[in-house]
């Protein structure tokens, strides 16, 4: 039976939809396990083995508590701030790549990614910025005086912060020349990684990653020793599991994005070693795609550390206040932020960047492009 | 937004009026009524590690003023030991500060060791100093570890955790229980220290330290924590003394007191150890200021196990000793004896009394009146965790309300105690 290229295509997208949930749900059982390992204790171990299924039972949990709305409270609104929350973080694993293309015998390649847009960076950024509104509004909707202030924290700490990472991406995209991910990460495949062009535009994004995904030392919106619960004190049953889960999200989607930005995506050391030497011995499309899954599992590695480093720091250090907070956001972040992007444009002067070095060197063209090329 | 207007004008009546009442000074500001929102910071918050609450007037995250309400578990203890034999009071001790309750209950037999005369052999006195200073160090490992909480590193509360679970299983080879000890008795310990209990409490000291260190290294120079702390809740010599600020809040403003050293009980004149000192007063130095006492508790631990004296671990004082069971069983003496004490039927000698011990945060006092009965005549505990409330709204208003929550645990104020 032929399958169409575009039924294919859906496959990738529902693939990565149920990655990225699947990741988020087993992040929280991955937070509890990093705590108990950083904090000398067992974690979870009941559910199933090794607490494996601890997930599960804590669904079971969220869905079956009861929906409470607190009086006061705006319903549509109350409702409308999680799902908002929820799917804008969905939304952002859209443009991923995920890894290289997967060759089909007859010439079909698949991208490992849902959709290929060239504004990836941009697109993940707006849709970010968009998840900041589900804590608004759920936080305001609540009529509740913590639940305010965790809203207001979280709505100033964004645009804050959003500030100085667009300026540390300006900077890569000077590098780069292109906005989309996947040739972000294609370029990386043949030569350094990105984070030796940026490594100060690295520092700079990822302390913004952390404020932008609310996670300690920028979890001022939902603090719990100052207000309670923050943006979502008053909430119970699967609406609060929708923020716990969005939040997870984030953080898969800030680590996949790091990944990408400045580890180099799904690119390996000796990728090109290891295509010739199987293409010499099992042919090109074995070798192609034996490079490409190799990659994506790479690629899960980076991601995977970088969560794990979410957590590390999460349960070690301690937060900030919230002037200070603003204070290192725009009194530090960016002014570095800018100065990076005046050396990075000096530097652009004296040696040229990236793509326009590509042509100049005549290196191998990227992958990707050769399996187009066979169509 | 006209719901919340209406109750921010509400909340703000309620709180003028609280105020009259209370007679509590406000920072006037030129809008003052106009924009700012009350915010009920307790009873019920995760921060304030016990049921009191505080009525907050907020310009944003600024604290304009704040009403503390106190009250919330009172008891009536004080009430209570009225009608209760001496013996009977050292449960309501361990319900104050139960981070520290052996100090408290060594302070209350000491206090009624000081009416009835008696004098206590050296062992019980070494014993009871190794069990205070355990329950201090256990005191401020509770406090360091929630300021750590507080400020949102929460992996340093669990690595001081365990070593106070550690403390606890001494306590609960010395006496039985763990967190309401009931600790010893009038007249010296109940049983001598056991070898497992000499055993754990070896163990324990050679372990302790690198956990000690290492929560430390996690937080003394961490930018952050400094950030946090630094200048955050302070107060002065002067006012803090004003107050009738004691132990460790009051040292860290400067003032070297502490009642070990000033009015030694318990054969404290014999150990070597130093007084920490901080000099802004504030939450950072309060937090410095318990970490070295743990070192210089651990300090005067060492020192009463190494010279720890032989000879009886109580005082031969049977009219209010409780004898051996094994003595009552058989000598008809110490049959009336344990009847006539377990009755409460021992008759005290009429006087006026007033002891004080280093508690695990200040001063903790035991006024005693007895008028001859066998129950206090009148009983009063200088809490200090009731004065360092009074001092809260003037540290706090100004800050934010990060900074209040911060003040609040660094101060280690104890609903327990507060109440009473």
């Amino acid at each position: 039976m032929e399958i169409p290229a575009l039924a294919w295509q859906g496959l990738v997208i529902l693939a990565v939809f149920g990655i990225t949930l699947l990741i988020a749900t087993y992040s929280t059982y991955a937070e509890r396990v990093v705590a108990a390992f950083l904090q000398d204790r067992v974690g979870p171990d009941r559910a199933g083995p090794y607490g494996l299924l601890q997930p599960l039972a804590d669904a079971v949990k969220l869905f079956t508590k009861e929906e409470f709305f607190p009086a006061g409270s705006s319903r549509g609104l109350f409702i409308f701030g999680p799902c908002l929350a929820m799917t804008t973080a969905l939304m952002a694993s859209a443009v991923i790549p995920f890894g290289n293309t997967i060759l089909l015998g007859d010439g079909t390649a698949i991208r490992l990614q849902a959709i290929e847009v060239n504004i990836g960076m941009l697109y993940v950024f707006g849709v970010v910025s968009l998840g900041v509104y589900g804590l608004m509004i759920g936080g305001w909707a609540s009529n509740n005086k913590f639940s305010l202030l965790g809203a207001v924290r979280a709505a100033a700490q964004a645009v804050s912060y959003e500030l100085a990472m667009g300026m540390a991406l300006i900077a890569l995209l000077m590098v780069t020349g292109t906005l989309s991910l996947r040739e972000i990460a294609l370029q990386q495949y043949n030569g350094l990684w990105n984070i030796v062009y940026q490594p100060l535009g690295f520092i700079i994004f990822i302390v913004c990653a952390f404020a932008e995904t609310n996670r300690t030392p920028f979890d001022l919106p939902e603090c719990e020793t100052e207000l309670v619960g923050g943006y979502h004190t008053e909430y119970s049953s699967m609406k609060m599991g929708l923020y716990l889960f969005a939040e997870y999200i984030n953080v898969f989607v800030a680590s996949a994005v790091m990944s990408t930005l400045y580890f180099g995506g799904f690119s390996f050391p000796g990728e090109h070693l290891l295509y010739n030497t199987l293409t010499s011995s099992q042919g090109e499309l074995f070798a192609h795609n034996a490079v490409t899954i190799l990659g994506t599992v790479v690629l899960f590695a980076k991601i995977f550390f970088f969560i794990f480093f979410f957590m590390w720091v999460r349960w070690t250090l301690p937060r900030f206040r919230y002037d200070q907070l603003m204070r290192l956001g725009w009194t530090m972040l960016f002014p570095i932020a800018i100065l990076n992007i005046l050396l990075t444009g000096a530097f652009i002067l004296l040696f040229g960047n990236k793509e326009a070095k590509l042509d100049t060197t005549k290196q191998p063209a990227p992958t990707e492009i050769r399996a187009v090329a066979r169509k | 937004m006209a719901t919340n207007d209406a109750l921010t004008a509400t909340g703000h009546i309620h709180h003028e009026a609280a105020q009259q009442q209370r007679g509590v000074m406000v920072t006037k500001t030129e809008d003052f009524g106009q924009d700012l929102t009350t915010l009920n910071l307790g009873p019920t918050h995760p921060a304030t590690h016990g049921i009191f609450q505080n009525i907050l007037q907020m310009d944003g995250e600024k604290i304009i003023s704040g009403v503390p309400t106190i009250g919330y578990i009172h008891r009536a203890f004080e009430k209570i030991a009225e009608r209760r034999p001496f013996y009977q009071i050292t449960p309501l001790t361990d319900r104050m500060n139960y981070c520290s309750s052996p100090i408290n209950n060594m302070g209350w037999h000491m206090t009624v060791e000081k009416l009835l005369g008696i004098e206590v052999p050296k062992r019980a006195q070494y014993i009871r100093v190794i069990m205070m200073e355990l329950a201090r160090i256990a005191d401020h490992l509770v406090c360091n570890g929630i300021l750590g909480v507080d400020t949102g590193a929460f992996s340093g509360f669990l690595y001081l955790f365990e070593e106070r679970e550690n403390i606890y299983e001494i306590y609960e080879e010395v006496c039985g229980s763990r967190l309401t000890t009931n600790m010893g008795r009038v007249g010296g310990m109940e049983r001598d220290l056991s070898p497992v209990a000499l055993e754990k409490l070896r163990t324990w000291l050679k372990r302790f330290p690198a956990v000690m260190r290492e929560f430390q290294n996690l937080f003394d120079r961490n930018r952050i924590f400094m950030d946090r702390t630094i200048n955050v809740g302070p107060i002065s010599a002067e006012r803090a003394l004003n107050y009738g600020f004691t132990g460790p809040n009051l040292r860290a403003a400067g003032v070297d007191y502490d009642v070990r050293v000033m009015n030694p009980y318990s054969s404290y004149q014999d150990f070597d150890f130093e007084i920490p000192v901080g000099t802004n007063g504030d939450t950072y130095d309060r937090y410095l200021v318990r970490n070295e006492e743990i070192w210089q508790s651990l300090r005067i631990i060492n020192q009463a196990l190494e010279n720890l004296p032989e000879g009886p671990y109580h005082a031969d004082a049977p009219h209010y000793y409780l004898p051996p069971k094994q003595e009552v069983y058989r000598n008809m003496e110490a049959l009336i004896y344990h009847f006539k004490i377990i009755m409460g039927e021992i008759d005290a000698p009429a006087g006026e009394v007033y002891h004080s011990v280093e508690g695990g945060n200040g001063e903790l006092g035991f006024y005693l009146i007895s008028d001859g009965g066998r129950t206090p005549y009148r009983l009063h505990f200088r809490r200090p965790c009731y004065i360092y409330y009074q001092a809260y709204p003037e540290m706090v208003v100004g800050s934010t309300l990060s900074d209040a929550i911060i003040t609040l645990s660094s101060m280690n104020v104890i609903a327990g105690e507060l109440d009473a």
